[in-house]
């Protein structure tokens, strides 16, 4: 009687799964296997023959291998700004956990604003041009560490309450310093959450869409989720393509996630109850 | 005796920096330079360009009238009234369903980490991607959504077509992306309650929708809090969604404030843009924290 329970319950969960949550990429995955006309009928079916490979090469070639430089753009923001983010953050959580002052409520009224107040654009283009550093990548880069620092904050101050102060003496007893303390001794214990870290802000800077969209405008320096932005009214038409392309940008994310589901889970979910 | 008093006391003082030097201050200035320069400088600045009257052409200082024309332009005034109804409909949905699914995926069902898995990838889908997606399923004639439902003899609606229902599409969208994290906060509050309080519940003969309305549901609070917090902020917010679905239309009827400061960014209107990103500003920290304060305090 419980068993016969627990599997219709189970089976209905997993049928209300499928049709909800796969159904969607099901239909990603062919129509992005399908001929122009056929992907034109926008049906949920099986393609009567599988045109995923031109489709591939299709999308790679277009705009003169547009794809591949919006890839490398965005591993050059993502692989720099996540660098920048890691260490700046555990400095700040670092010393906001351990020193107790009155500057400690200030800093962390400042984290949250970061986390909630919508960032000025029309502000942050003037000041970039400004600058003189507008349309580059370098000065996405420092968008992407100011917007996304108070995450990596939050996460690092939390985990160095777990680290004893025991450890810090034991270290000054042996002579390091401030810099060697943090670098030697703290920055190798903190990995399980630099590798949350990294993995969260990694999807996060990697899924961004709005803020290149604003800071850097122009084909030269676009970005992956631009390309299906710009492809969007181009394959008006061409369905097939623009899931193709769809899938394309989805793939690393299935990947990261089989990987480092754990982590990301962990981290979206732990940083959101102390946020 | 005094001197020997004096001594110890210097010297406790000279002891306590000592011990803080190796926390220096100085590691919060890389943080706090980018920072600094990249999120608050130019959130100072958009107080003043926001009473500005600033184009390509020129920039003049024209008080309140960029937030007059705010509430006195249907077209402005359609973009607030829909970021609160976005923002509250989505919440209210991540929250309903995001329990039902906390429910069950801690209920005793087969595989329950995969199916965890299963509602959390979409979080992780790019945004755009998943726009375009549904703006396909969602096509009235022949998409999948109303080709499924005519089937069951339904009639499916002009989802992304008609004025009146697109931002309501819109948001039944982002629930569904964003119902996964809201799921998984859920069932991590779940957890959290004892067991006992459940098994003494059923010694006294309350049934399972009382277990739930009288344990579950008060006892899981922090979680429910926090799935508000973060859905209403980012709801409020919300831009990518709106832009891939709808572009704010038909018309400018699913206008959301995010679209519309880049509409007006786009049309060259800077200070009207502007304004837009002060009123957004607005919202959250009147409407939104409040409510965030609120529901945190009643958690302790």
């Amino acid at each position: 009687m419980y068993g016969t329970r627990k599997l219709v319950v189970s089976v209905l969960a997993y049928a209300g799964a499928a049709l909800f949550f796969l159904v969607p990429f099901a239909f990603v995955a062919l129509t992005a296997m399908k001929s122009r006309q056929e992907a034109s009928l926008l049906q949920l079916s099986w393609p009567s023959e599988i045109h995923l490979i031109e489709n591939l090469i299709q999308v790679i070639q277009v705009r003169d291998f547009m794809i591949v430089r919006a890839f490398f753009n965005s591993a050059f923001i993502t692989v720099f700004s996540v660098t920048l983010i890691v260490i700046f953050s555990a400095m700040v959580g670092f010393v906001l956990n351990r020193r107790k002052t009155s500057w400690n409520k200030m800093i962390g009224f400042l984290v949250l604003s970061g986390l909630m107040i919508p960032p000025a654009i029309v502000p942050t283009i003037w000041l970039l041009q400004e600058l003189g550093i507008f349309r580059t990548l370098h000065s996405m880069v420092l968008i992407q560490v100011a917007y996304n620092i108070s995450f990596g904050i939050i996460l690092y101050r939390a985990f160095f309450s777990t680290i004893p102060r025991e450890l810090d003496e034991a270290a000054i007893m042996d002579g390091a310093g401030p810099v060697s303390l943090f670098f030697k001794v703290m920055l190798p214990l903190l990995k399980p959450v630099t590798v949350t870290n990294i993995v969260v802000l990694s999807v996060v800077i990697f899924n961004d869409f709005v803020h290149p969209l604003y800071y850097l405008p122009g084909d030269q320096n676009v970005t992956i989720q631009l390309t299906l932005y710009n492809f969007q009214s181009m394959y008006n038409t061409s369905y097939n393509l623009l899931f193709t392309n769809i899938l394309v940008i989805t793939i690393p994310m299935l990947i990261v996630f089989l990987f480092f589901n754990r982590q990301i889970v962990s981290g979206m979910t732990s940083g959101a109850i102390k946020g | 005796m005094t001197l020997l008093l004096r001594r110890t006391a210097s010297q406790r003082v000279q002891k306590a920096p000592s011990i803080d030097s190796f926390y220096p201050f100085w590691f919060y200035i890389p943080a706090g330079v980018v920072y600094g320069l990249m999120f608050l400088v130019p959130t100072f600045a958009s107080f003043y360009f926001s009473l500005t009257h600033w184009t390509l052409f020129d920039q003049r200082f024209i008080g309140l009238d960029n937030f007059r024309e705010f509430f006195a332009e249907p077209f402005l005034l359609r973009g607030l009234i829909n970021t609160f109804i976005f923002g509250f409909t989505t919440s209210a949905g991540k929250v309903a369903l995001g329990m039902m699914l906390a429910v069950l995926l801690t209920s005793n069902i087969y595989l329950r980490s995969l199916l965890r898995s299963v509602i959390f990838f979409p979080v992780l889908v790019s945004t755009i991607g998943i726009g375009i997606t549904f703006t396909v399923l969602m096509e009235p004639h022949q998409g999948v959504i109303n080709t499924a439902l005519q089937y069951m003899g339904i009639q499916g609606p002009r989802w992304l077509t008609s004025p009146s229902l697109a931002i309501y599409s819109v948001a039944l969208v982002e629930i569904w992306r964003g119902v996964g994290l809201a799921t998984l906060i859920l069932i991590a509050g779940l957890v959290s309650i004892p067991t006992d309080y459940y098994e003494a519940a059923r010694l006294d003969g309350a049934n399972a929708w009382q277990q739930f309305w009288r344990i579950t549901v008060p006892l899981s609070r922090p979680a429910v809090a926090t799935v508000i917090t973060l859905s209403l902020i980012d709801g409020l917010r919300t831009f990518d969604l709106v832009w891939a679905m709808t572009r704010g239309g038909p018309g400018f009827s699913s206008d959301v404030l995010a679209s519309v400061i880049y509409k007006q960014y786009q049309a060259g209107f800077y200070g009207l843009s502007t304004a837009g990103n002060v009123t957004l500003f607005l919202v959250i920290a009147v409407v939104a924290l409040p409510i965030v304060a609120y529901l945190n305090r009643e958690e302790s």
